[in-house]
């Protein structure tokens, strides 16, 4: 990165590690992080919209459907959510792969599960044996997301349906002396002020998605924790032109540091946002800024 | 019938190392499976339990101290609430390994904190102890005022203050959120042998074998539904036992005013 960090053995300590920090898999590393941004700013709205529709299914007047919403949230909630992480990867793979073999290749007789093995036609691989490295890695990702939208969209659905049932039930009352219909409630009445009961939920469900992005490990992604572990384990002199002890305790010592800023920073501003939308609400809160402005 | 007796002599303690060393390699029966699941969930349920017993009474000093208006009892309480419930499990776990392993490189005494058994059983228990003192700070202040001050009117202060009034009220109120925690805190021990703590020998949880068996059938249809199916039951017994637990707690309550347990499982940490 910089010019005088071609010999690192005769540097100084702070020369040194501004060297080390700024190397190759240290990069690897900072990008790393991006991931699990990006992880999270998809995540967060494919879960919303999950839950939503979610929500929506348990209030549906066809018992199928309403079914369909209750058992989606039940399952979810009573198994633990890394067995799903582990499950998912595996499973929507499979899923995708299969329907792709039946769709490109119909005139495969073999069995597709042979003893311990899964075979797919060689055009229905996903991604294909051909494709570059990039495209296995965004393929693991996409995989990552799904599963993540699909635990998270049960526990969303979860607060999104108390968050609809705490609207007053006068105000759909109301709806209905107007002349609205079940779907004009809905949208216009229901939805509009389901945000700030279902508030609280919702931030609650961000700080513990922030909590679950390490592991994307598990799913097999290059993440932070992943590169921690490789960059901090023991290097001699051999491998690196840094060589090093055992650092893996001060690499995860500053992922502790990075998610409890974050959370920390994510809790102040969810608190500004309950504020911002408690204004005109017939809530405690509510009734508090109006008193507030009053005086 | 007479086959799956047999692995379950083998493979029922396996988890504990008693029994058949090799794992099955191939050719996987439902009650391989099923049994090895099945001892393994002796890990679950060990790390839970033990978590959960030991962390209650810290809870409760937490708790307590966070609510003090001493500086010197409060910061603490609140900062460890903080480190605890702030960051994930699963870096805390792989922080503390590196920890203990490195503790352990200057001070050879410390070796068994880097076996699962002890080292994962700190973390749980500082984890849920943040977690639950999080839980009866909040219902040790919904305390009603009254109580108090009856408590305060009969002459009671200090120690027998708090633990024939506020203890008892505090639980009461705390109890259904209490329930909720310790459901999750079964549900976070699969993490253990998922962060750095090793299994030893293969001696891993539930999950650590439904993975195995994933793994080796990359069929994950089948090993994965039998996990759920035991962390229903243990959920189920949970909610039980803390159910009676509750009745208990409200006995002298009008029947129309009993806390009524609400179950919300899950959420991750």
């Amino acid at each position: 990165m910089f010019s005088y960090c071609a010999d690192p053995d005769t540097l100084g300590t702070f020369r040194w590690f501004s060297c080390y920090l700024t190397n190759g898999v240290h990069l690897s590393f900072y990008m790393s992080f991006v991931k699990v941004l990006l992880l999270l700013f998809i995540t967060a709205p494919v879960a919303l919209a999950m839950g939503f529709g979610g929500a929506m299914a348990t209030r549906a007047h066809l018992a199928p459907v309403r079914w369909l919403g209750e058992g989606y949230i039940a399952i979810m909630r009573g198994v633990p959510d890394i067995a799903f992480f582990l499950f998912f990867v595996i499973a929507l793979d499979q899923a995708f792969e299969w329907t792709r073999h039946q769709v490109l290749c119909p005139e495969w007789t073999d069995p597709i599960r042979q003893g311990n093995d899964f075979l797919v036609c060689p055009a229905a691989k996903l991604p294909l044996g051909t494709a570059p490295e990039w495209m296995h890695q965004s393929y693991s990702f996409f995989l990552a997301v799904i599963t993540f939208a699909i635990v998270f969209g049960a526990f969303a659905a979860n607060v999104l349906r108390g968050g609809m049932r705490a609207v007053p039930h006068s105000q759909l009352e109301t709806a209905a002396a107007y002349g609205m219909s079940r779907r004009q409630t809905f949208w216009r009445i229901l939805v509009p002020q389901m945000w700030i009961y279902a508030l609280p939920g919702l931030s609650n469900l961000w700080l513990i998605l922030i909590k679950a992005t390490p592991l994307l490990f598990l799913l097999g992604i290059e993440d932070i924790v992943y590169w921690a572990r490789e960059i901090g384990g023991t290097k001699t002199s051999r491998f690196t032109d840094y060589p090093h002890d055992d650092w893996r305790m001060w690499y995860f010592l500053f992922l502790l540091v990075f998610y409890l800023s974050f959370t920390r920073i994510s809790e102040i501003l969810l608190e500004r946002l309950t504020v911002r939308l408690s204004h005109g609400q017939a809530t405690t809160g509510g009734e508090a800024l109006r008193k507030e402005a009053a005086v | 019938m007479k086959n799956c007796l047999d692995t379950i002599q083998d493979y029922g303690l396996r988890s504990i190392g008693i029994g058949e060393r090799l794992l099955p390699k191939s050719d996987f029966t439902l009650c391989e499976q099923f049994t090895l699941i099945g001892s393994g969930m002796i890990w679950n349920i060990y790390f839970g339990l033990m978590a959960l017993v030991s962390g209650y009474f810290l809870a409760v000093t937490l708790a307590l101290g966070k609510s003090s208006s001493n500086r010197w009892a409060r910061k603490p309480a609140e900062w460890f609430i903080f480190i605890f419930r702030g960051s994930p499990l699963f870096i805390q776990f792989f922080f503390a390994y590196f920890f203990f392993l490195s503790l352990k490189k200057s001070y050879p005494m410390f070796d068994m904190l880097t076996s699962a058994w002890a080292g994962a059983l700190i973390v749980l228990f500082m984890n849920t102890a943040a977690y639950s003192a999080e839980i009866f700070y909040g219902a040790l202040r919904a305390i009603p005022k009254g109580d108090v001050e009856a408590a305060d009117a009969y002459g009671m202060s200090g120690w027998p203050r708090f633990r024939r009034i506020i203890w008892p009220t505090m639980m009461r109120l705390a109890w259904p959120a209490y329930t909720n925690e310790a459901i999750f805190l079964f549900h976070a021990t699969t993490l253990v042998f998922f962060s750095a703590f090793p299994a030893w020998q293969q001696r891993g949880d539930a999950l650590y074998y439904a993975s195995y068996f994933a793994d080796k059938t990359f069929n994950p249809f089948i090993p994965y539904p039998i996990l759920a199916f035991y962390f229903i039951l243990l959920t189920l017994t949970v909610v039980g036992v803390f159910g009676v637990i509750n009745t208990r707690l409200n006995r002298h309550l009008p029947a129309e005013r009993r806390a009524k347990m609400r179950l919300r499982l899950n959420l991750a940490r």
